[in-house]
């Protein structure tokens, strides 16, 4: 399995690690068990616009790579316009990412929701979007071995 | 200063320049289909006959024991496959093997579950060590086949072959063991060990990919995989890979000669190990003692094992996970989980296999690179985070 530069460049060079403190809205999306887990620190100012995006994550180089790229498409946007991230602009902004991997991008777009639905939670305002925090998806279960 | 250190050769091992050299002739001038009555193919079959020979020598096995194969997975599948087909005309119809099988053993054990067949997955201790007394309870006069790795892939445990074999043949049961690990890093005899079968595959041992063994012993019979022309006494069909087949008893010949550096190797796996544990939050997945010489299974805690792969790899290291992430497959290592390693945690392990190549300063330059990267990948870990505010808090 190759990644591309992109990914890469982020994996070994992610953008914005860390914690906000009292940050306006924090989401933490996957388990465990699955590998990956990634969670979201946003600052919001009082026009809606995310001011400062900082993530931890535990998992794969695409799951670091693709919660690095989704911050960076974030930052200095309305929160409307973060909830209008898909997972197939963050696999896009990387320059692709191999087929197995694209569930780690369903991931970080979950992330950045999840995030923004604690900040509407925090705030007071209804949740008008969807999100699965759980992110039980189906991954394929292919087997590669000595 | 950079190096390259492959530390993966449990998952293959380059091909040694005396085998390719051994080789050579098979391609250049000895090209010939060892069935044909010509001179050319006189000369192969000669070369056929040798080669058969020299690794009976080393198996301590005759040579119409070893029937040549195009793999260790096609090994597996025909002494399982072939011996469940052949008793079950004998009213045995179950099958025991263990839950920290290779999936060519795995995989044909499920195949066969579908096909009517029972199968029992004996379970492994703390260290990956078959419970034997399960086992002797899960064997009975039903049972057609016990399929046992003699060590493992993941975790390099040594498994108590001749207890296993005792147990099945007790039972009138035959036994088989994937051996693809344990060749060349295991004194195998043949003569003395008792089992019915034995899996070996050439690219562990510095052969080519492509090409593989089973060794049936005189008087067992299983059905074919394979059919075909009359090779391998008519038992697995094909055309010989004669260059492989030299290249595998040169290769085996070496592994023998070699043996006498496994003490060495041994000696650098335990600095490896020892060293790597100092690690917090870090243990050795696997025996202590009863492992293979060359392997090392770490478990880091709160880190996913792919992405240490790829910081390793960037610093001119080979090695490998059984993390989820991995490779082609997202399912979390059944062996780490069947000794009882929780998913979160068998998502952060680390193989490295070593050989009698890997030098100490290899050793070296891997524990430098390996906690420094495991640190880096715990810093933007959110598990690592909750586990520094507890300490934090409780100081």
């Amino acid at each position: 399995m190759k990644y591309s530069e992109k990914v890469m460049d982020h994996f070994t060079n992610p953008r914005n690690v860390g914690e906000i403190e009292n940050a306006d809205g924090v989401g933490v999306v996957g388990n465990a068990k699955c590998g990956d887990i990634m969670k979201m620190y946003l600052k919001i100012d009082e026009n809606d616009v995310i001011t400062d995006c900082k993530f931890k994550t535990f998992g794969c180089g695409a799951a670091i790579a693709t919660s690095s790229m989704a911050t960076e498409l974030v930052k200095g946007h309305t929160v409307s316009e973060a909830l209008s991230l898909t997972n197939s602009a963050v696999v896009e902004a990387l320059d692709g990412l191999p087929a197995i991997k694209v569930h780690c991008s369903v991931l970080a777009e979950e992330a950045i929701k999840s995030a923004v639905a604690d900040y509407y939670n925090k705030i007071g305002r209804p949740i008008d979007f969807d999100y699965d925090p759980d992110h039980d998806d189906d991954h394929d279960h292919h087997v590669d071995e000595d | 200063m950079a190096r390259f250190v492959y530390a993966d050769n449990a998952a293959t091992t380059p091909v040694s320049r005396e085998v390719i050299e051994a080789m050579m002739p098979c391609f250049e001038s000895e090209w010939g289909n060892p069935s044909s009555p010509h001179s050319m193919g006189i000369s192969a079959k000669d070369m056929l006959d040798d080669a058969r020979e020299r690794i009976a020598a080393v198996l301590g096995c005759t040579a119409g024991e070893i029937y040549f194969t195009s793999c260790g997975t096609e090994s597996d599948n025909w002494a399982i496959r072939g011996a469940a087909m052949r008793m079950k005309a004998k009213g045995r119809t179950h099958i025991v093997t263990s839950k920290i099988e290779h999936h060519a053993v795995l995989h044909t054990c499920k195949a066969l579950e579908k096909e009517g067949f029972e199968v029992s997955y004996v379970g492994v201790d703390e260290y990956g060590v078959v419970d034997l007394d399960e086992l002797r309870s899960l064997v009975t006069e039903k049972t057609a086949l016990v399929a046992i790795m003699f060590a493992n892939n993941e975790i390099g445990t040594i498994e108590p072959i001749e207890e296993i074999v005792e147990i099945a043949h007790a039972k009138g049961a035959l036994m088989f063991t994937d051996a693809v690990q344990a060749v060349g890093n295991v004194d195998i005899d043949l003569s003395k060990l008792r089992v019915d079968m034995l899996a070996l595959s050439g690219h562990k041992l510095h052969a080519p990919k492509g090409i593989g063994l089973l060794f049936i012993r005189k008087g067992i019979v299983i059905n074919n995989l394979i059919e075909g022309g009359g090779q391998e006494k008519r038992k697995r069909g094909g055309t010989e890979n004669l260059p492989y087949i030299v290249g595998l008893a040169r290769a085996l010949e070496l592994a023998k000669e070699n043996m006498k550096y496994l003490p060495e190797v041994a000696r650098k796996r335990d600095r490896l190990i020892s060293a790597l544990t100092k690690i917090p939050y870090s243990s050795l997945n696997g025996h202590p003692t009863k492992r293979l010489p060359g392997l090392v299974n770490i478990g880091f805690e709160f880190i996913e094992g792919e992405s240490m792969l790829l910081w390793l790899d960037m610093k001119g290291i080979c090695a490998s996970t059984g993390s989820a992430c991995s490779s082609a497959s997202l399912d979390a290592s059944h062996v780490l989980l069947a000794i009882g390693v929780p998913h979160e945690k068998a998502h952060g392990s680390l193989r490295l296999s070593i050989s009698k190549d890997t030098t100490d300063e290899d050793i070296d330059y891997i524990i430098e690179n390996v906690a420094p990267i495991v640190e880096k990948l715990r810093n933007m870990s959110p598990l690592w985070e909750d586990v520094v505010k507890k300490e934090t808090a409780n100081k």
